[in-house]
Protein backbone atom coordinates (compact mmCIF):
# COMPACT_ATOMS: atom_id res chain seq x y z
CA UNK A 1 0.00 0.00 0.00
CA UNK A 2 0.60 3.75 -0.89
CA UNK A 3 2.59 5.12 2.51
CA UNK A 4 0.78 7.78 2.81
CA UNK A 5 -2.47 6.13 2.09
CA UNK A 6 -1.55 3.42 5.07
CA UNK A 7 -0.92 6.20 7.01
CA UNK A 8 -4.02 7.93 6.55
CA UNK A 9 -5.86 4.91 7.32
CA UNK A 10 -4.24 3.55 10.48
CA UNK A 11 -4.04 7.22 12.12
CA UNK A 12 -7.91 7.24 11.77
CA UNK A 13 -9.14 5.12 14.79
CA UNK A 14 -12.96 6.09 14.50
CA UNK A 15 -12.71 4.64 10.74
CA UNK A 16 -11.87 1.42 11.98
CA UNK A 17 -15.50 0.01 11.63
CA UNK A 18 -15.41 1.19 8.04
CA UNK A 19 -12.97 -1.01 7.24
CA UNK A 20 -13.74 -3.60 8.53
CA UNK A 21 -17.03 -3.81 6.54
CA UNK A 22 -15.58 -2.89 3.43
CA UNK A 23 -13.49 -6.14 3.72
CA UNK A 24 -16.51 -7.93 4.02
CA UNK A 25 -17.83 -6.07 1.50
CA UNK A 26 -20.30 -4.08 2.89
CA UNK A 27 -20.44 -0.15 2.34
CA UNK A 28 -20.89 2.14 5.83
CA UNK A 29 -21.91 5.86 5.45
CA UNK A 30 -22.65 8.13 8.28
CA UNK A 31 -25.97 9.56 10.16
CA UNK A 32 -26.56 11.97 12.12
CA UNK A 33 -29.34 10.84 14.93
CA UNK A 34 -29.97 14.82 15.71
CA UNK A 35 -30.79 16.08 11.96
CA UNK A 36 -31.04 13.09 10.23
CA UNK A 37 -28.77 13.65 7.22
CA UNK A 38 -26.46 10.95 5.96
CA UNK A 39 -23.07 11.89 4.80
CA UNK A 40 -19.85 10.59 3.13
CA UNK A 41 -16.99 10.15 3.49
CA UNK A 42 -17.31 9.49 7.01
CA UNK A 43 -16.89 11.68 9.68
CA UNK A 44 -17.20 11.81 13.70
CA UNK A 45 -19.28 15.03 13.80
CA UNK A 46 -21.84 15.75 11.39
CA UNK A 47 -20.77 18.08 8.11
CA UNK A 48 -24.48 19.40 8.53
CA UNK A 49 -24.66 20.74 12.31
CA UNK A 50 -21.65 19.38 13.99
CA UNK A 51 -23.20 16.97 16.47
CA UNK A 52 -20.93 14.58 17.87
CA UNK A 53 -23.81 11.82 17.37
CA UNK A 54 -23.56 10.29 14.07
CA UNK A 55 -24.08 6.33 13.60
CA UNK A 56 -23.33 4.04 10.85
CA UNK A 57 -25.69 3.35 8.16
CA UNK A 58 -24.86 0.61 5.45
CA UNK A 59 -25.76 1.57 1.91
CA UNK A 60 -28.30 -0.72 0.38
CA UNK A 61 -25.28 -0.96 -2.71
CA UNK A 62 -27.79 0.38 -5.28
CA UNK A 63 -26.87 3.72 -7.14
CA UNK A 64 -27.20 5.73 -9.98
CA UNK A 65 -24.73 7.43 -12.00
CA UNK A 66 -24.95 11.84 -11.26
CA UNK A 67 -21.80 12.21 -13.85
CA UNK A 68 -19.06 10.43 -15.47
CA UNK A 69 -15.53 10.78 -17.53
CA UNK A 70 -13.26 8.38 -19.15
CA UNK A 71 -10.09 9.08 -18.84
CA UNK A 72 -8.75 8.00 -22.03
CA UNK A 73 -5.34 8.55 -21.20
CA UNK A 74 -5.55 6.07 -18.59
CA UNK A 75 -3.11 2.71 -19.08
CA UNK A 76 -5.61 1.11 -19.28
CA UNK A 77 -8.63 4.18 -19.73
CA UNK A 78 -11.19 3.91 -16.88
CA UNK A 79 -13.93 5.29 -15.98
CA UNK A 80 -14.51 7.98 -12.95
CA UNK A 81 -17.91 8.80 -11.84
CA UNK A 82 -19.82 10.52 -9.15
CA UNK A 83 -22.66 7.92 -8.36
CA UNK A 84 -25.86 9.08 -6.13
CA UNK A 85 -26.93 6.76 -3.21
CA UNK A 86 -30.83 6.70 -2.36
CA UNK A 87 -29.44 7.04 1.22
CA UNK A 88 -28.86 10.41 0.52
CA UNK A 89 -24.84 11.17 -0.37
CA UNK A 90 -23.09 10.98 -4.06
CA UNK A 91 -19.76 9.66 -3.62
CA UNK A 92 -16.71 9.22 -6.46
CA UNK A 93 -16.20 6.07 -7.56
CA UNK A 94 -15.25 4.01 -10.59
CA UNK A 95 -17.68 1.82 -12.88
CA UNK A 96 -16.10 -1.16 -13.46
CA UNK A 97 -16.89 -4.44 -15.68
CA UNK A 98 -18.84 -1.80 -17.96
CA UNK A 99 -18.35 -0.67 -21.64
CA UNK A 100 -16.68 2.76 -21.32
CA UNK A 101 -18.79 4.15 -24.63
CA UNK A 102 -22.44 3.24 -22.90
CA UNK A 103 -22.40 4.98 -19.51
CA UNK A 104 -24.78 7.47 -19.29
CA UNK A 105 -26.39 9.86 -16.47
CA UNK A 106 -28.95 8.10 -14.34
CA UNK A 107 -27.84 4.78 -15.89
CA UNK A 108 -28.74 2.37 -12.60
CA UNK A 109 -25.39 1.01 -10.75
CA UNK A 110 -24.91 -2.05 -8.45
CA UNK A 111 -22.07 -1.70 -5.24
CA UNK A 112 -18.88 -3.99 -5.56
CA UNK A 113 -15.15 -3.94 -3.77
CA UNK A 114 -12.07 -3.93 -5.21
CA UNK A 115 -8.88 -3.92 -3.75
CA UNK A 116 -6.48 -1.29 -4.39
CA UNK A 117 -3.57 -1.24 -2.89
CA UNK A 118 -4.14 -3.56 0.01
CA UNK A 119 -7.26 -1.03 0.34
CA UNK A 120 -11.29 -2.38 -0.19
CA UNK A 121 -12.88 0.10 -1.80
CA UNK A 122 -16.43 0.43 -3.06
CA UNK A 123 -16.63 0.32 -7.09
CA UNK A 124 -19.59 0.16 -8.76
CA UNK A 125 -20.65 -2.23 -11.86
CA UNK A 126 -23.95 -1.51 -14.47
CA UNK A 127 -27.28 -3.01 -12.29
CA UNK B 1 -17.01 48.43 5.98
CA UNK B 2 -16.18 48.33 2.30
CA UNK B 3 -13.33 48.51 0.32
CA UNK B 4 -14.58 50.33 -2.62
CA UNK B 5 -12.16 52.67 -4.05
CA UNK B 6 -10.09 52.27 -0.76
CA UNK B 7 -7.46 50.68 -2.78
CA UNK B 8 -5.79 50.79 -6.25
CA UNK B 9 -3.98 48.67 -8.68
CA UNK B 10 -0.49 50.43 -9.21
CA UNK B 11 2.13 48.02 -10.89
CA UNK B 12 1.47 44.56 -12.44
CA UNK B 13 3.72 42.73 -14.14
CA UNK B 14 4.15 39.04 -16.11
CA UNK B 15 6.96 36.89 -16.47
CA UNK B 16 7.62 36.79 -20.01
CA UNK B 17 9.05 32.86 -20.02
CA UNK B 18 7.22 30.32 -20.71
CA UNK B 19 10.09 27.78 -20.24
CA UNK B 20 12.46 29.06 -17.35
CA UNK B 21 15.09 26.25 -17.36
CA UNK B 22 17.85 26.64 -14.73
CA UNK B 23 15.57 29.21 -12.86
CA UNK B 24 14.40 28.38 -9.04
CA UNK B 25 10.91 28.92 -8.31
CA UNK B 26 12.32 31.80 -5.63
CA UNK B 27 14.35 33.92 -8.53
CA UNK B 28 11.22 33.78 -10.42
CA UNK B 29 8.95 35.22 -7.59
CA UNK B 30 11.98 37.77 -6.90
CA UNK B 31 11.54 39.19 -10.25
CA UNK B 32 8.06 39.78 -11.01
CA UNK B 33 7.99 41.66 -7.69
CA UNK B 34 10.58 43.87 -9.27
CA UNK B 35 8.63 44.13 -12.58
CA UNK B 36 5.84 45.30 -10.88
CA UNK B 37 7.20 47.65 -7.88
CA UNK B 38 9.11 49.17 -10.86
CA UNK B 39 5.62 49.20 -13.14
CA UNK B 40 4.07 51.06 -9.83
CA UNK B 41 6.93 53.13 -9.67
CA UNK B 42 7.88 52.07 -6.10
CA UNK B 43 10.80 50.40 -4.50
CA UNK B 44 11.49 47.52 -2.47
CA UNK B 45 11.45 49.55 0.42
CA UNK B 46 7.87 50.93 0.12
CA UNK B 47 6.28 47.92 0.37
CA UNK B 48 4.49 46.97 3.63
CA UNK B 49 2.84 43.85 3.10
CA UNK B 50 3.66 40.93 1.46
CA UNK B 51 0.94 37.92 0.25
CA UNK B 52 1.95 34.61 -1.46
CA UNK B 53 0.18 31.35 -2.23
CA UNK B 54 1.17 28.00 -2.37
CA UNK B 55 3.41 28.07 -5.37
CA UNK B 56 5.77 29.81 -3.06
CA UNK B 57 8.83 27.59 -1.69
CA UNK B 58 9.44 26.85 1.96
CA UNK B 59 7.88 28.84 4.29
CA UNK B 60 5.68 30.05 1.89
CA UNK B 61 5.65 34.30 3.09
CA UNK B 62 8.68 33.78 5.34
CA UNK B 63 10.78 32.18 2.81
CA UNK B 64 9.89 34.92 0.10
CA UNK B 65 10.06 37.97 2.43
CA UNK B 66 13.29 36.31 3.34
CA UNK B 67 14.87 36.06 0.41
CA UNK B 68 13.43 39.60 -1.04
CA UNK B 69 14.85 41.44 2.00
CA UNK B 70 11.06 42.61 2.63
CA UNK B 71 9.75 44.48 5.53
CA UNK B 72 6.00 43.91 6.10
CA UNK B 73 3.56 44.25 8.95
CA UNK B 74 0.87 42.53 6.65
CA UNK B 75 0.76 39.31 5.05
CA UNK B 76 -1.42 36.64 4.06
CA UNK B 77 -0.94 33.30 2.51
CA UNK B 78 -4.54 32.25 1.60
CA UNK B 79 -4.03 29.43 -0.53
CA UNK B 80 -7.00 28.04 -2.81
CA UNK B 81 -5.20 27.44 -5.39
CA UNK B 82 -5.35 29.13 -8.75
CA UNK B 83 -7.45 31.77 -7.60
CA UNK B 84 -5.35 32.94 -3.92
CA UNK B 85 -4.11 35.85 -5.58
CA UNK B 86 -7.39 37.23 -6.50
CA UNK B 87 -8.48 36.94 -3.48
CA UNK B 88 -5.14 38.49 -2.33
CA UNK B 89 -6.39 41.47 -3.81
CA UNK B 90 -9.55 41.47 -1.76
CA UNK B 91 -7.55 40.83 1.46
CA UNK B 92 -4.95 43.52 0.77
CA UNK B 93 -7.57 46.03 -0.06
CA UNK B 94 -9.55 45.33 3.17
CA UNK B 95 -5.86 45.72 4.97
CA UNK B 96 -5.45 48.89 3.63
CA UNK B 97 -8.45 49.84 4.30
CA UNK B 98 -8.37 49.09 7.72
CA UNK B 99 -5.32 51.09 7.85
CA UNK B 100 -2.93 47.68 8.52
CA UNK B 101 -0.43 48.48 5.53
CA UNK B 102 -0.09 51.19 2.37
CA UNK B 103 1.76 48.67 -0.30
CA UNK B 104 0.91 45.26 -0.53
CA UNK B 105 3.12 42.98 -3.20
CA UNK B 106 1.44 39.89 -4.51
CA UNK B 107 3.59 37.44 -6.29
CA UNK B 108 3.06 34.23 -7.94
CA UNK B 109 5.53 31.89 -9.71
CA UNK B 110 5.71 27.96 -10.59
CA UNK B 111 7.63 25.82 -13.24
CA UNK B 112 5.86 22.97 -13.86
CA UNK B 113 7.30 22.60 -17.35
CA UNK B 114 11.06 22.31 -15.84
CA UNK B 115 10.61 20.56 -12.23
CA UNK B 116 8.58 21.91 -8.99
CA UNK B 117 5.33 20.94 -8.51
CA UNK B 118 3.92 18.35 -10.83
CA UNK B 119 1.18 19.83 -12.56
CA UNK B 120 -1.90 20.22 -11.04
CA UNK B 121 -0.83 19.33 -7.65
CA UNK B 122 -0.48 21.55 -5.12
CA UNK B 123 2.45 20.38 -2.51
CA UNK B 124 0.30 19.33 0.23
CA UNK B 125 2.38 17.74 3.52
CA UNK B 126 -0.56 16.88 5.39
CA UNK B 127 -3.02 14.56 3.82
CA UNK B 128 -6.44 15.84 3.43
CA UNK B 129 -8.90 13.40 5.32
CA UNK B 130 -10.58 12.47 1.67
CA UNK B 131 -7.54 10.75 0.60
CA UNK B 132 -8.41 7.43 0.96
CA UNK B 133 -12.44 7.73 -0.29
CA UNK B 134 -11.49 9.65 -3.32
CA UNK B 135 -7.73 8.71 -4.68
CA UNK B 136 -8.27 5.27 -5.12
CA UNK B 137 -10.27 5.79 -8.11
CA UNK B 138 -7.73 8.22 -9.96
CA UNK B 139 -9.40 11.82 -10.01
CA UNK B 140 -7.42 14.16 -12.19
CA UNK B 141 -7.80 17.59 -12.65
CA UNK B 142 -8.97 16.53 -16.27
CA UNK B 143 -12.36 14.10 -15.02
CA UNK B 144 -13.54 15.93 -12.45
CA UNK B 145 -13.65 19.02 -14.51
CA UNK B 146 -14.89 16.90 -17.30
CA UNK B 147 -17.88 15.28 -15.22
CA UNK B 148 -18.67 18.72 -14.88
CA UNK B 149 -18.80 19.54 -18.36
CA UNK B 150 -21.05 15.91 -18.61
CA UNK B 151 -23.58 17.24 -16.47
CA UNK B 152 -24.09 20.62 -17.96
CA UNK B 153 -24.48 18.50 -21.30
CA UNK B 154 -27.15 16.41 -19.88
CA UNK B 155 -28.63 19.31 -18.12
CA UNK B 156 -28.68 21.56 -20.56
CA UNK B 157 -27.74 20.25 -24.19
CA UNK B 158 -24.47 21.92 -24.43
CA UNK B 159 -22.44 20.52 -27.27
CA UNK B 160 -18.82 19.88 -27.73
CA UNK B 161 -18.76 22.48 -30.37
CA UNK B 162 -20.19 25.22 -28.45
CA UNK B 163 -17.41 24.46 -25.39
CA UNK B 164 -14.70 24.66 -28.45
CA UNK B 165 -15.70 28.36 -29.26
CA UNK B 166 -14.09 29.36 -26.36
CA UNK B 167 -10.52 27.81 -27.21
CA UNK B 168 -11.51 29.45 -30.64
CA UNK B 169 -11.81 33.06 -29.27
CA UNK B 170 -8.73 32.35 -26.82
CA UNK B 171 -6.38 31.47 -30.09
CA UNK B 172 -7.67 34.60 -31.62
CA UNK B 173 -6.30 37.20 -29.14
CA UNK B 174 -3.48 34.88 -28.41
CA UNK B 175 -2.18 35.73 -32.09
CA UNK B 176 -1.16 38.99 -30.92
CA UNK B 177 0.61 37.81 -27.95
CA UNK B 178 4.42 37.05 -28.85
CA UNK B 179 4.68 35.74 -25.55
CA UNK B 180 1.52 33.27 -25.79
CA UNK B 181 2.67 29.68 -26.04
CA UNK B 182 -0.04 29.00 -28.47
CA UNK B 183 -0.37 31.64 -31.38
CA UNK B 184 -2.36 29.75 -33.76
CA UNK B 185 -5.27 30.68 -34.32
CA UNK B 186 -7.70 27.57 -34.25
CA UNK B 187 -11.28 26.42 -35.33
CA UNK B 188 -14.08 24.65 -33.84
CA UNK B 189 -13.12 21.25 -35.73
CA UNK B 190 -9.36 21.99 -34.57
CA UNK B 191 -11.01 21.56 -31.22
CA UNK B 192 -13.84 18.79 -31.68
CA UNK B 193 -11.19 16.36 -33.35
CA UNK B 194 -8.62 16.58 -31.35
CA UNK B 195 -8.11 13.83 -28.92
CA UNK B 196 -10.50 13.17 -26.15
CA UNK B 197 -8.36 13.24 -23.31
CA UNK B 198 -11.50 12.87 -20.28
CA UNK B 199 -14.81 12.46 -21.89
CA UNK B 200 -16.33 15.14 -23.02
CA UNK B 201 -13.40 16.84 -22.77
CA UNK B 202 -10.75 17.22 -26.04
CA UNK B 203 -7.06 17.99 -25.61
CA UNK B 204 -7.72 21.50 -26.70
CA UNK B 205 -10.59 22.20 -24.35
CA UNK B 206 -7.47 22.15 -21.80
CA UNK B 207 -4.93 24.87 -20.72
CA UNK B 208 -1.33 25.05 -21.66
CA UNK B 209 1.27 23.45 -18.77
CA UNK B 210 3.72 26.86 -18.44
CA UNK B 211 6.20 28.26 -16.18
CA UNK B 212 6.54 31.56 -15.41
CA UNK B 213 4.82 33.89 -12.61
CA UNK B 214 3.55 37.26 -12.12
CA UNK B 215 3.21 40.21 -9.72
CA UNK B 216 0.51 42.96 -7.84
CA UNK B 217 1.37 46.03 -6.30
CA UNK B 218 -2.17 47.34 -4.67
CA UNK B 219 -1.79 50.47 -2.66
CA UNK B 220 -3.36 52.97 -0.61
CA UNK B 221 -5.49 56.17 -2.55
CA UNK B 222 -2.93 58.52 -0.77
CA UNK B 223 -0.02 56.16 -2.55
CA UNK B 224 -1.85 55.79 -5.84
CA UNK B 225 -2.24 60.09 -5.84
CA UNK B 226 1.31 60.33 -5.94
CA UNK B 227 2.22 57.93 -8.79
CA UNK B 228 2.43 58.15 -12.71
CA UNK B 229 0.41 55.36 -13.74
CA UNK B 230 -3.05 55.25 -14.57
CA UNK B 231 -5.55 54.61 -11.60
CA UNK B 232 -7.15 51.44 -11.38
CA UNK B 233 -9.29 51.05 -8.19
CA UNK B 234 -10.45 48.38 -6.75
CA UNK B 235 -14.78 48.41 -6.85
CA UNK B 236 -15.76 45.23 -5.38
CA UNK B 237 -14.35 41.72 -4.50
CA UNK B 238 -15.54 38.69 -2.85
CA UNK B 239 -14.82 35.15 -2.62
CA UNK B 240 -16.22 31.78 -1.66
CA UNK B 241 -15.78 27.82 -1.25
CA UNK B 242 -17.31 25.04 -2.58
CA UNK B 243 -17.19 21.65 -1.39
CA UNK B 244 -18.73 17.97 -1.82
CA UNK B 245 -21.26 18.97 1.19
CA UNK B 246 -21.23 15.84 2.59
CA UNK B 247 -22.16 14.17 -0.50
CA UNK B 248 -24.82 16.29 -1.40
CA UNK B 249 -22.75 16.76 -4.43
CA UNK B 250 -24.44 19.28 -7.18
CA UNK B 251 -21.97 20.32 -10.36
CA UNK B 252 -24.62 22.58 -11.92
CA UNK B 253 -22.95 25.44 -10.25
CA UNK B 254 -19.66 26.72 -8.83
CA UNK B 255 -19.03 28.87 -5.68
CA UNK B 256 -18.46 31.87 -8.49
CA UNK B 257 -22.01 32.56 -7.94
CA UNK B 258 -21.61 33.64 -4.53
CA UNK B 259 -18.19 35.17 -5.00
CA UNK B 260 -19.58 37.39 -7.88
CA UNK B 261 -22.82 38.40 -6.33
CA UNK B 262 -20.71 40.10 -3.52
CA UNK B 263 -18.35 41.67 -5.48
CA UNK B 264 -21.27 43.21 -7.53
CA UNK B 265 -22.87 44.15 -4.24
CA UNK B 266 -20.33 45.82 -3.02
CA UNK B 267 -19.22 47.66 -6.48
CA UNK B 268 -22.52 48.43 -6.72
CA UNK B 269 -22.98 47.62 -10.43
CA UNK B 270 -24.16 44.90 -12.78
CA UNK B 271 -22.41 42.14 -14.69
CA UNK B 272 -24.26 44.50 -18.01
CA UNK B 273 -21.92 46.92 -16.88
CA UNK B 274 -19.05 45.03 -17.14
CA UNK B 275 -17.05 46.03 -20.85
CA UNK B 276 -14.10 43.43 -20.34
CA UNK B 277 -13.78 39.94 -18.36
CA UNK B 278 -10.96 38.03 -17.19
CA UNK B 279 -12.34 34.60 -16.45
CA UNK B 280 -10.58 31.34 -15.12
CA UNK B 281 -9.55 29.12 -18.34
CA UNK B 282 -7.85 26.25 -16.76
CA UNK B 283 -10.61 24.23 -19.60
CA UNK B 284 -13.46 25.61 -21.49
CA UNK B 285 -15.63 24.41 -19.38
CA UNK B 286 -14.12 26.54 -16.33
CA UNK B 287 -15.34 29.53 -18.19
CA UNK B 288 -18.87 28.54 -19.67
CA UNK B 289 -19.73 27.64 -15.64
CA UNK B 290 -18.20 31.58 -15.03
CA UNK B 291 -20.44 32.87 -16.81
CA UNK B 292 -23.53 31.76 -15.55
CA UNK B 293 -21.91 31.88 -12.34
CA UNK B 294 -21.38 35.75 -12.38
CA UNK B 295 -24.68 36.14 -14.18
CA UNK B 296 -23.51 37.33 -17.88
CA UNK B 297 -25.69 34.99 -19.32
CA UNK B 298 -28.78 32.98 -17.62
CA UNK B 299 -27.99 29.43 -15.70
CA UNK B 300 -27.76 26.80 -18.77
CA UNK B 301 -26.98 29.36 -21.63
CA UNK B 302 -23.39 29.58 -21.57
CA UNK B 303 -23.01 27.00 -24.58
CA UNK B 304 -25.37 29.77 -27.04
CA UNK B 305 -23.35 33.19 -25.55
CA UNK B 306 -20.28 31.53 -26.37
CA UNK B 307 -20.56 30.51 -30.10
CA UNK B 308 -20.28 32.19 -32.63
CA UNK B 309 -17.31 34.17 -31.00
CA UNK B 310 -19.35 35.62 -28.39
CA UNK B 311 -16.21 36.01 -26.21
CA UNK B 312 -13.83 37.68 -28.90
CA UNK B 313 -13.08 41.19 -28.32
CA UNK B 314 -14.55 43.69 -31.06
CA UNK B 315 -16.82 40.88 -32.67
CA UNK B 316 -18.69 39.23 -29.56
CA UNK B 317 -21.26 40.58 -26.81
CA UNK B 318 -18.19 39.88 -23.55
CA UNK B 319 -14.72 40.37 -24.67
CA UNK B 320 -12.39 37.72 -22.37
CA UNK B 321 -8.77 37.10 -22.17
CA UNK B 322 -7.52 39.22 -24.49
CA UNK B 323 -3.89 37.96 -23.71
CA UNK B 324 -4.94 34.52 -25.03
CA UNK B 325 -5.64 33.26 -21.57
CA UNK B 326 -4.96 30.05 -19.84
CA UNK B 327 -5.73 28.08 -22.72
CA UNK B 328 -3.47 29.90 -25.18
CA UNK B 329 -0.71 32.43 -23.62
CA UNK B 330 0.22 30.96 -19.98
CA UNK B 331 -0.82 29.65 -17.16
CA UNK B 332 1.95 30.13 -14.78
CA UNK B 333 2.49 27.09 -11.78
CA UNK B 334 -0.94 25.73 -12.89
CA UNK B 335 -2.50 28.64 -11.51
CA UNK B 336 -4.42 31.16 -13.90
CA UNK B 337 -5.60 33.86 -11.22
CA UNK B 338 -2.50 36.01 -11.14
CA UNK B 339 -2.90 36.59 -15.37
CA UNK B 340 -6.67 37.12 -15.12
CA UNK B 341 -5.76 40.14 -13.11
CA UNK B 342 -2.72 41.41 -14.84
CA UNK B 343 -5.14 41.52 -18.33
CA UNK B 344 -7.94 43.00 -16.61
CA UNK B 345 -5.75 45.59 -15.27
CA UNK B 346 -3.67 46.13 -19.29
CA UNK B 347 -7.23 46.63 -20.37
CA UNK B 348 -8.34 49.17 -18.14
CA UNK B 349 -4.80 51.37 -19.03
CA UNK B 350 -5.87 50.93 -22.32
CA UNK B 351 -2.50 49.14 -22.40
CA UNK B 352 -3.68 45.55 -24.06
CA UNK B 353 -2.46 45.33 -27.73
CA UNK B 354 -4.02 47.34 -29.86
CA UNK B 355 -6.11 44.52 -31.75
CA UNK B 356 -7.78 43.21 -28.37
CA UNK B 357 -8.49 46.44 -26.54
CA UNK B 358 -11.54 47.23 -25.52
CA UNK B 359 -12.63 50.72 -26.03
CA UNK B 360 -13.52 52.97 -23.47
CA UNK B 361 -12.97 49.59 -20.96
CA UNK B 362 -13.61 51.28 -17.89
CA UNK B 363 -15.11 48.91 -15.71
CA UNK B 364 -13.55 45.00 -15.73
CA UNK B 365 -13.98 41.78 -13.80
CA UNK B 366 -11.17 39.45 -13.09
CA UNK B 367 -12.25 35.70 -11.95
CA UNK B 368 -10.87 32.79 -10.77
CA UNK B 369 -11.32 29.37 -10.04
CA UNK B 370 -9.00 27.35 -7.96
CA UNK B 371 -8.89 23.69 -7.04
CA UNK B 372 -10.98 21.17 -8.17
CA UNK B 373 -14.52 22.38 -9.91
CA UNK B 374 -16.68 19.34 -9.54
CA UNK B 375 -14.79 18.50 -5.25
CA UNK B 376 -13.46 21.19 -3.52
CA UNK B 377 -12.92 24.74 -5.13
CA UNK B 378 -12.60 27.89 -4.02
CA UNK B 379 -13.86 30.82 -5.96
CA UNK B 380 -12.61 35.23 -5.80
CA UNK B 381 -14.24 37.62 -7.92
CA UNK B 382 -12.64 41.16 -8.49
CA UNK B 383 -14.26 44.19 -9.91
CA UNK B 384 -11.99 47.18 -11.19
CA UNK B 385 -12.91 50.87 -12.73
CA UNK B 386 -10.57 52.97 -14.42
CA UNK B 387 -10.62 56.38 -12.26
ZN1 LIG C 1 -26.28 16.58 11.87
Amino acid sequence: MNDKKKDAISADVALEPYWEAARAGRLLLKKCTDCGKAHYYPRPLCPFCMSANTEWLQASGHGSIYSWSVERRGTPPYAIAFVSLPEGPTLLTNIVDCDLDALAIGQKVQLAFETRDELPVPVFRPA
Amino acid sequence: MSIKGKAFIAGIYEHPTRKAEGIPIAQLHAEVAKGALEDAGLGLRDVDAYYCAGDAPGLGGLSMADYMGLDVRHSDTTETGGSSYILHVNHAAAAIAAGKCKVALITLAGKPRTGGAPPGRPPMAVQPPDLPFEAPFKPTVLNIYAMVARRHMHDHGTTPEQLAWIKVAASHHAQHNPHAMLRDVVTVEDVVNSPVVADPLHRLDCCVVSDGGGAVVVVAPEIAAQLKRPKVSVMGAGEAIKHMAGGQVDLSYSAGQWSAAAAFAEAGIKPADIKYASLYDSFTITVLMQLEDIGFCARGQGGRFVADGGLISGVGKLPFNTDGGGLCNNHPGNRGGMTKILEAVRQLRGEAHAAVQVKNCDLALAHGTGGYLGTRHGSGTLIMERM
